[in-house]
């Protein structure tokens, strides 16, 4: 017996072990990125390697928020993440609440509709066509309309209305409530937990879009952050390059490192303001498993 | 699917617009007419999904029938009706690239690195969390764990920039103040793919343990307890018990990955791409955006986009046909 509780201290050791460290390979790099973004110009020259830097600064920052373009893209992509949640939202939880009324007809029609999407997708040109035929090209709508809903969310969504009676859908027509009031006042507010959960994770999507963007924005005052983001990281110059904004390279005070590290910072911000309600409501939106029907 | 065939949804009906469910419909008028009072019914419930369904028909079905182009010499002039028709023309042309059997070895070589590597990972993960008796300690690295799935792949690879660069990358500096030579990691064609899976890993090796960590704790504890009894140790608890448990979960997962074999990842490829590495970087996504999109050669890359996407059906259907042979249940 001493000896198996010998051996259970040594593997309960090496495992609690090795998972702090993959736990600080995950966390490591982004806090470097953030020990970067407020190290003084000066600093990071002189020293070859800055682990902790000894003079903070927010010069960085300062610059950023002072730069058009960067703004109008933290603008463009705080607009995809509010006005593109709600209408995803409206839209996903609308066709998921018809399709959770099983009266419906062509209700099965429609779900089986829906989940071959999940099966044959037709690939980037077909899409693409759409949007331009659509004449959204360097619209910021070519950000939102296509990535609306999408049937995996629906279907999750249809899901969680499943499993509100149709009791309480009965007492809200007594009341007089045609079926947008019972949705609108009974089930919506019934369900603004997975709601908040489905926001949440609609709202993350639309803050990275990247893919789209590229495809779709060409004109570079409406970039989204992460097109903005990923000019940067590869030629800082694209910040010179905008509408009468100062060049960058002109700024020589300014290390681009440090730069590209505060872009970083500041695309991560929001997503690290809402991690403590998605993890959460992690469970929701993670669990693969349970579509089957 | 008509409506005929759905008798237990008309059961769900009001009473009003009441019938039995199994009363055969002798007039085709009559079943029209009822149809039609459904669907007067619950007018305002279509009206709710209104939007969603025209999403699935403008963004979902219309591409589909917009794949026509593959067989057509598409020029946005006469438009998708009126465009020339060449037959099989775009899919030999492509067969017959050289490009081809560049494209088909990268993309299956990234995804066998995957599946080899980083299919597993977090289901060794999940293990080593769930062995952990400290709840704090499990909880911390958890959350931490979970962190970089919100992550874009634009930062993602800012990160990787900012580690590993030559000039600028923290592991070279470190290198460096060794006394040592830098590694140039990124633009090495022979570490391309082991770069993209490590990518992969540290991004979703801790998303990837919820779903296992769940299945996990559907296990029945007396299994264990029974196991303990008969003095098995930790390492065959988890071999004979805690692994069984997950292995549906693991069987679906695993088919889902094979059906997305030909599903690289744009994003994460477009962005490591370089000069350097492109010969073994460009796979179907990539380069389907640069012809087609880029240089808009609409017709070619919508054949090879379909024939990408024919291949994916066959391999979701075949994973899931293998998968039920071996008395599994499958996806569906």
């Amino acid at each position: 017996m001493a000896d198996k509780g010998w051996r259970d201290r040594v593997f309960n050791i090496t495992n609690i072990t090795v998972l702090i460290l993959i736990a600080l390979a995950t966390v490591f790099p982004i806090y470097y990125t953030i020990v970067l973004s407020f190290t003084d110009p000066t600093e990071y020259y002189s020293k070859p390697l800055i682990l902790f830097p000894e003079k903070w600064t927010l010069d960085a920052y300062r610059y950023l928020l002072s730069n058009g373009l960067f703004v109008s893209a933290l603008g463009v992509s705080t607009f995809l993440a509010t006005v593109g949640t709600a209408l995803s939202l409206i839209v996903t939880a609308g066709l998921a609440y018809a399709l959770s009324r099983k009266r419906l007809r062509f209700r099965r029609a429609m779900m089986f509709l829906i989940l071959l999407t999940f099966l044959f997708q037709p690939g980037l040109v077909p899409a693409y066509l759409i949007v331009r035929n659509l004449g959204l090209i360097d619209s910021i709508w070519s950000l939102i309309l296509p990535s609306l809903t999408s049937g995996w969310y629906a279907l999750l969504m249809k899901g969680f209305f499943d499993s509100i009676p149709d009791s309480l859908e009965e007492a809200g027509r007594i009341d007089g409530c045609n079926e947008i009031g019972v949705f609108w006042r009974i089930m919506l507010p019934l369900s603004l937990p997975a709601l908040v959960a489905f926001g949440l994770f609609f709202a993350v999507g639309y803050w990275n879009t990247y893919f789209n963007a590229l495809m779709y924005i060409n004109d570079q005052n409406r970039w989204p952050l992460q097109v903005l983001l990923q000019n940067m990281l590869v030629d800082p110059s694209t910040m010179g390059g905008g509408a009468g904004v100062e060049s960058f390279r002109a700024n020589r005070q300014m290390p681009t490192e440090t730069l590209k590290m505060a872009a970083v910072v500041i695309a991560t911000i929001p997503i690290m303001l809402v991690y403590p309600f998605l993890q959460k409501h992690f469970a929701k939106g993670a669990m693969v498993g349970s579509l089957k029907e | 699917m008509t409506a005929s065939n759905l008798p237990q949804d008309r059961a769900m009906e009001r009473p009003g617009a009441a019938m039995e469910p199994d009363k055969p419909q002798s007039k085709p008028e009559g079943k029209y007419s009822l149809l039609w009072k459904d669907v007067r019914r619950d007018k305002y419930l279509y009206f709710l999904a209104l939007p969603g369904i025209l999403f699935f028909i403008i963004f979902k079905y219309i591409p589909i029938t917009n794949l026509v182009i593959a067989f057509q010499d598409y020029s946005p002039y006469f438009g998708v009706l009126d465009s020339p028709w060449v037959g099989f023309e775009h899919f030999a042309r492509f067969f017959a690239h050289d490009d081809f059997y560049i494209l088909l070895r990268n993309t299956l070589g990234i995804s066998l690195m995957n599946l080899v590597f980083f299919f597993p990972a977090p289901i060794i993960l999940s293990l080593m969390l769930n062995e952990v008796r400290n709840a704090i300690v499990k909880r911390t690295v958890q959350s931490l764990i979970y962190i970089p799935h919100f992550l874009s792949w634009v930062l993602i690879s800012g990160l990787t920039f900012l580690m590993f660069s030559q000039s600028e990358g923290l592991v070279n500096k470190a290198l460096v103040s060794m006394g040592k030579d830098t590694f140039d990691l990124l633009t090495n064609p022979d570490y391309f793919w082991g770069l993209l899976t490590a990518q992969s890993i540290w991004k979703e090796i801790g998303w990837g343990t919820i779903i296992f960590l769940a299945a996990i704790a559907g296990i029945d504890p007396q299994l264990h307890e029974a196991a303990v009894m008969d003095g098995a140790g930790r390492m065959r608890r988890i071999w004979h018990i805690t692994l069984p448990g997950m292995r549906n979960v693991i069987i679906i997962l695993f088919i889902l990955r094979l059906g997305a074999i030909m599903d690289t990842g744009f994003e994460q490829i477009y962005l490591m791409m370089n000069a350097a590495v492109s010969n073994v970087a460009e796979v179907f996504d990539t380069y389907v955006y640069r012809i087609g999109i880029k240089q808009g050669e609409f017709s070619y890359s919508t054949a090879i986009g379909l024939f990408k996407s024919i291949v994916g059906v066959i391999l979701v259907v075949s994973a899931n046909k293998i998968a039920k042979r071996f008395g599994q249940d499958g996806l569906y």
